[in-house]
């Protein structure tokens, strides 16, 4: 009778696993994808190093301009302007009150997070944009009055986008109701509004407001060119917010709209309480694709003689002491861009996965 | 407020009823909408009045008398009327939006594979492509090219060369011209008909792969009457079509075409940057088609490039068309952007230079809108038509 002995297991093939076996498999496969490979390690190395050298290793970051040396980027440009790149003409004594807005407006965006009391939000809400236009225009309660022609930079840049922002989301939700309503002389109206701002571009609509919207008023009403550039933004993003806003109240199924008739809720109630809590909630992530669009869709107002923070290179640079700079300008705004977008891009992402229900 | 399922009008006066709230509410709205429009109007023509600005369009058929630095009609400072100017501008915007759109496809279209190769390295390199420069402004990437890039390029006489008949510096790239001699109409009849050879012998193909199921080797054999034909008239029509090629006289270059930097720098980041959504689209795409859909053509036996044609793709490009025809019109809206460098295009020309010299912003304004909202309208009724097209035909 024999006798079965156990025999040692074997180890497992060493190009199963482990770093070469994943080398192998992602990048040397075939002959195709090995020069593939070959030639992303060539970008990657014509790029980075090169890249880096000028950025970090031979870059200036101190002492005057005179003692530059290095091939390196001239950050002291930067930091010898960085107060013109985020505030503009706003007098230096008076930056607190842009940092303190800034402060204000992140314990307001804490606080809608935190405070249950629906009363007390709405309360602050209407006191928030008061505060944060008195204190940075000043005039009131012994501040000294900033004209908005000294407002730039980073400042005027987020101060667009926020008011952008903030001012079309109500909008937008009205004209998306009014799109998706029954009443058809409601509906040509936004439809028409929607699709007439969608169909032409931005700049369009900023030439618009800037020089023919004064021609709309009487005399006696006097737009400063901040408040036009304002409205032009708002018009424009209403428009695509709508869009966005109508698309969630699509994804809504019907059943929901019966059910708050059958309750017995008239039509504000049943969109106020059942179908736009549900529709925003759904619209998240393209809202914010949306507002990342006008963070850079705001660059625009340089066009028409605002300076934002991207307009502050050509101005810098337009210093006599500081010609040539612009490369530094140009990199240092758009890692500004950049980083803001990118954040921006990946909470919408993350949002998208937090609500992602199905398999 | 859906009419067909509300109760009906009640005895509560006229106000209860929905129906009838509903026409109060419209009208109240359209009286608001006409009365702001009137009020708008008024105070315009009174504005007009007072500032002494002339109306209508009369002013298209002045002498425009500034020069343009790229256009595609004949077009002379000293005789060219603003209508003239009109023109040289919609062509303008016409020519970076069909660059920009045939660039930004193709660049789209390789970086949206890219990402999803299972090659490490070329993935993410297309990541890294996508999240940098979709995340900045297309404004600043126009700037940064113009007055960054193509400013640091070298002048004429020390240009960059390339075979010596093609020349880049910093006032542009210069390329030979193609001079079409008498006889060279020959090659473009040539190429019709290899054009309709190639229609019918699709059609054929097609007929015998339903009938036999045999594979016709279409797009080789395709490919090479496309190209063999108009080459054979080219060399029995004697060779009629020759090229000037630029040289450097003096100080600049004479002879050639010459791309100016603006329309280089202002498509080059145009297509950079459109390509980026191009791309997305591309992947989401393709990520769309159920893999099951791929592992079912596997478990036939099809061929991968049979796969790729037959199943993946005619899928995939129901989602991806839309979205990716959305870019384009976003592309053509965004070469107004060429303002910033003065690229000659109709907002540089007619919002900027022309309202400058003449004045009249309102009709001025609604020219340029009415331009790209032409525009707009074409290219939704082609993406009407595209998905009407594509929609799932079920049996």
């Amino acid at each position: 009778m024999a006798v079965y002995t156990f025999k040692e297991a074997k180890a497992a093939p060493s190009t199963s696993r482990g770093v070469l076996f994943w080398l192998r498999e992602n990048l040397f496969s075939d002959i195709k994808n090995s020069v593939l490979t070959l030639l992303g390690i060539y970008i990657v190395y014509i790029m980075i190093p090169p890249l880096l050298d000028w950025m970090i290793f031979d870059a200036t970051w101190s002492g005057t301009q005179k003692e530059i040396v290095n091939s390196g980027a001239r950050w002291i440009f930067i930091i010898e302007k960085f107060d013109q790149f985020m505030y503009g003409f706003y007098p230096v004594a008076e930056d607190w009150r842009p940092n303190l807005v800034g402060l204000i407006s992140i314990a307001f965006l804490l606080s809608l997070k935190f405070i249950p009391n629906i009363k007390v939000k709405l309360g602050l809400m209407l006191i928030y944009p008061f505060v944060c236009f008195v204190l940075i225009s000043g005039g009131w309660f012994g501040l000294e009055e900033v004209p908005t022609e000294k407002w730039g930079g980073l400042m005027l840049t987020i101060l667009v986008a926020a008011v952008g922002i903030i001012a079309s989301f109500p909008i937008g939700i009205v004209l998306a109701l009014g799109r998706q309503s029954e009443m058809p002389i409601l509906k040509t109206l936004c439809v028409g509004f929607i699709e007439f701002i969608r169909g032409v571009p931005l700049i369009t609509i900023l030439f618009m407001a800037s020089v023919v919207l004064p021609l709309f008023f009487s005399d006696g009403i006097d737009f400063d060119k901040l408040l036009r550039a304002l409205i032009g933004i708002t018009l424009f993003q209403s428009a695509y917010i709508a869009e966005v806003i109508r698309g969630g109240l699509q994804a809504i199924p019907k059943g929901q709209y019966e059910a708050a008739e059958s309750l017995g809720l008239g039509y504000w109630q049943g969109m106020l309480l059942i179908i736009l809590p549900q529709a925003l909630k759904i619209s998240i992530p393209n809202l914010v694709g949306s507002f990342i669009s006008l963070f850079k869709d705001t660059t625009l107002v340089l066009i028409i003689g605002l300076f934002d923070v991207l307009a502050m290179v050509t101005l810098t640079t337009s210093d006599a002491l500081w010609l040539g700079y612009e490369i530094e300008g140009y990199v240092f705004v758009t890692m500004i861009y950049w980083v803001c977008c990118f954040s921006m891009s990946q909470y919408s992402k993350s949002v998208e996965r937090k609500y992602h229900t199905e398999h | 407020m859906n009419k067909s399922q509300l109760p009906p009008a009640t005895t509560g006066g006229l106000l209860s009823s929905p129906r009838n709230r509903a026409i109060i509410f419209q009208c109240l709205a359209l009286l608001a909408v006409v009365a702001c429009a009137f009020y708008f109007t008024s105070n315009m023509f009174d504005n007009i009045e007072k500032r002494g600005i002339t109306t209508g369009f009369s002013f298209l058929g002045e002498t425009a008398g500034f020069g343009v630095s790229q256009s595609l009609i004949a077009y002379d400072d000293t005789t060219s009327t603003f209508l003239d100017v009109f023109i040289v501008g919609i062509l303008n915007t016409l020519l970076v939006g069909v660059i920009g759109i045939i660039c930004a496809s193709v660049f789209g279209l390789l970086i949206g594979i890219g990402r999803l190769s299972s090659n490490f390295i070329v993935a993410k390199l297309s990541l890294v492509y996508i999240e940098t420069f979709r995340n900045i402004p297309i404004l600043l990437q126009i700037l940064f090219w113009y007055n960054i890039v193509l400013a640091a390029l070298p002048g004429p006489r020390q240009s960059f060369s390339y075979f010596e008949s093609i020349f880049l510096n910093n006032r542009g790239l210069l390329l030979p011209e193609p001079i079409f001699q008498s006889g060279s109409i020959f090659i473009l009849i040539a190429f019709v008909i290899a054009c309709t050879a190639v229609i019918f012998l699709t059609r054929w193909a097609k007929k015998r792969h339903d009938q036999t199921g045999e594979e016709f080797p279409l797009i080789k054999v395709s490919l090479a009457i496309l190209i063999v034909s108009p080459l054979l008239a080219y060399f029995v029509t004697g060779q009629p079509i020759t090229a000037e090629y630029p040289a450097l006289k003096g100080f600049n270059f004479q002879g050639g075409l010459a791309i100016i930097p603006e329309f280089l720098a202002l498509t080059f980041a145009l297509s950079i940057y459109t390509a980026t959504y191009i791309a997305e689209a591309v992947r989401a795409g393709i990520e769309a088609v159920a893999s099951g859909q791929k592992e079912a053509a596997e478990s036939l036996g099809l061929k991968k490039h049979v796969i790729l044609r037959k199943v993946v793709l005619p899928q995939a490009l129901r989602v991806i068309i839309p979205p990716v025809i959305n870019q384009y019109l976003n592309l053509v809206k965004n070469s107004s952007l060429a303002t910033a460098i003065g690229y000659p295009e109709i907002v540089t020309l007619f919002s900027g230079t022309t309202l400058n010299q003449v004045g009249q912003a309102i009709e001025i304004i609604m020219m340029t809108m009415a331009v790209y909202l032409t525009f707009s309208i074409v290219i939704s009724l082609l993406l009407n038509w595209v998905n009407a097209k594509m929609e799932i035909k079920g049996r």
